[in-house]
């Protein structure tokens, strides 16, 4: 049975969403440490969840 | 992805290029460079504003230790000074004290010396007038006591009698 | 305070002026709800396209007759010699332009080569198979490009006079650019690019900032001009990225590409064309987030605002009101964002190109 591309899409849609989440969190978590730092970790946060949105996109348009 | 390959559209594409770098090239030469430097002097005079009032600030606490500092030896000078004179006073008084003991004793050495001269040429001229006086006294007495006959042999008598008690 | 409140309600206006004008498009046609579904889906598509002329609004006149207001804007071909027209000849994709004895069809936002019927022939996928020439219109968002390129030309050179004028303070408009030109400088230029080496990118990522930026704005407001969900705009800013990139490699970036150091000889011969595809996909996928990002936005606003048409109850369509309203003030976030990232991305792979590492 062939497994259609758009679930294939749907998973990595999924993964990048978990990413995301993760990266939210942890960020929320490092800023509650250390408000100090609260414009550091913004940007490396920013960054990485607009890899990670890079990867999805690439997902959702090789469908 | 297919649809992003029709999407393409090669007008906008040459568009999009050339707006943007004829954009970048004019905003670097009328906006960009203008703006980034003069902002760079404004903040560079800011810093040197701050760097020459800190400097400022250095140099007057420097000026105020260095007064401090010319205050403390002027204090120091004046008490040394004020010491110095005060030993000399001392000294002075002492010097003229000792000096002034020294002639007082000499003098008085002096005078007990005089006196003591004039005390033994006093005695050894009342001795010589005493003995001349004595002399003369006794020979008056002599003189008085020898004009009589009775009285020369009384004497005789008395001293014969003294003698022979001895 | 006055401006604030002013600033924002001039926002709040145009976004609802924006609901307004999307509205009156659909509005015309009231018939089965199918029917109007699969026409807010040809709206939005046609919304994300680019098109020959400026169209601010059409709707259906009681005589059937399909009304449009706005103005044509220039077509300019290169079809053996150039060929300027009005993109009034097409009458909206209704008609075929003659020009110069050839004939030209504007077939679903594109211009084919067609004969004196226009007729379209098609291959087996129902794609138009006839000869395309070489197109340069000035086109719905060339204009807006060159609006934009007009507005931060005025904008900027402006704000430059003002520090000349002021002794080295700005004024008016710079009191608010100001901040944000310093924010790019300090917090995206000098922490990726370097102190040494900054000064030389600030041109090009002050003016991609702004640039970005400005442009999503304009996509937001309802004059529905979306220059940055083509991807031959996002195509040409990743494209002057990589650029630079490659340029101002220094031998040390190439090493790190080509012979990785401290790793064994074996990885460093998987890792090369590894590393060296990478320096494709990173200005591929700034490509793509720009794009993909604001595309998205857009589907899904005016998905759901024509939502508020599908359901023509009062639940429902406020509902939906709501919901895209507060999404349309979610995409004035992103069009900052995205402009940000962009930016932000550039300025580290030109760090990464001029990085200078100490032996490790």
């Amino acid at each position: 049975m062939e497994i259609p591309a758009i679930v294939g899409a749907g998973l990595v849609v999924i993964g990048a969403g978990i990413g995301i989440g993760k990266i939210g969190g942890s960020a929320m978590e490092a800023i509650a440490r250390q408000p100090e730092a609260t414009g550091k970790i913004q940007t490396a946060m920013l960054i990485a969840a607009a890899l990670i949105e890079g990867i999805g996109f690439a997902a959702l348009f090789a469908v | 992805m297919e649809k992003l390959f029709e999407d393409f559209s090669l007008g906008l594409f040459f568009w999009q290029a050339v707006l943007f770098i004829a954009l970048i090239l004019l905003l670097k030469k009328f906006a960009w460079k203008p703006i980034l430097d003069s902002v760079n002097s404004r903040e560079e005079g800011i810093k040197n504003a701050l760097d020459s009032a800190e400097k400022a600030k250095l140099e007057m606490q420097n000026l105020q230790a260095d007064n401090e500092k010319l205050l403390k030896e002027a204090r120091l000078e004046r008490e040394a000074m004020l010491k110095e004179a005060r030993e000399m006073k001392a000294k002075m008084i002492e010097d003229a004290k000792t000096d002034a003991k020294e002639e007082a004793n000499k003098l008085i050495a002096a005078a007990q010396a005089s006196i003591e001269t004039e005390k033994k040429a006093a005695i050894a001229e009342l001795k010589s007038q005493v003995a001349s006086l004595s002399i003369e006294i006794a020979e008056k007495v002599v003189r008085e006591e020898l004009s009589n006959k009775d009285k020369q042999m009384k004497l005789v008598e008395s001293m014969l009698s003294e003698a022979t008690l001895n | 305070m006055r401006r604030k409140i002013t600033v924002k309600t001039i926002t709040l206006l145009l976004l609802l002026v924006s609901f307004v004008t999307y509205g009156q498009e659909e509005h015309g046609h009231a018939d089965s709800g199918s029917d109007r579904a699969s026409e807010v889906k040809a709206y939005i598509q046609h919304h994300l396209k680019d098109s020959y002329d400026f169209n601010l609004f059409s709707w259906t006149a009681d005589s059937g007759e399909e009304k449009h207001f706005g103005f044509p804007l220039p077509v300019i071909l290169w079809d053996g010699g150039l060929k300027v027209f009005s993109s009034s000849k097409f009458h909206h994709g209704e008609t075929v332009a003659e020009v110069d004895g050839n004939y030209y069809k504007n077939y679903h936002g594109k211009i084919y080569k067609t004969d004196a019927e226009g007729t379209i022939t098609y291959d087996n996928e129902h794609h138009a198979t006839n000869e395309k020439p070489l197109d340069f219109s000035i086109t719905k968002n060339v204009l807006l490009i060159m609006m934009v390129f007009a507005i931060m030309f005025f904008m900027f050179s402006r704000m430059a006079k003002s520090y000349k004028k002021n002794g080295g303070m700005p004024k008016g408009m710079g009191r608010f650019l100001e901040p944000i030109v310093l924010y790019v400088r300090d917090e995206i230029a000098r922490p990726n690019i370097g102190e040494k080496h900054y000064k030389r990118y600030m041109s090009y990522l002050l003016t991609v900032f702004f640039f970005v930026w400005i442009v999503n704005l304009f996509g937001l407001t309802p004059i529905g001009m979306n220059v940055t969900n083509n991807i031959a705009v996002t195509l040409c800013l990743a494209l002057i990225t990589y650029i630079i990139t490659t340029v101002s490699g220094n031998k040390n970036y190439w090493k790190h590409i080509f012979w990785m150091p401290g790793v064994p000889v074996p990885m460093k011969i998987i890792l090369a064309p590894i590393e060296l595809l990478g320096t494709f996909i990173k200005p591929f996928a700034l490509m793509i987030r720009l794009y993909a990002n604001i595309t998205a936005g857009h589907v899904v606003i005016m998905s759901i605002i024509g939502m508020i048409f599908l359901f023509q109850n009062w639940l429902g369509s406020g509902l939906s009101f709501l919901l895209a309203f507060v999404l349309a003030i979610l995409e004035l976030l992103v069009a900052a964002l995205q402009a940000y990232i962009f930016t932000v991305l550039s300025a580290l792979y030109f760090g990464m190109a001029v990085e200078e590492h100490d032996h490790h």
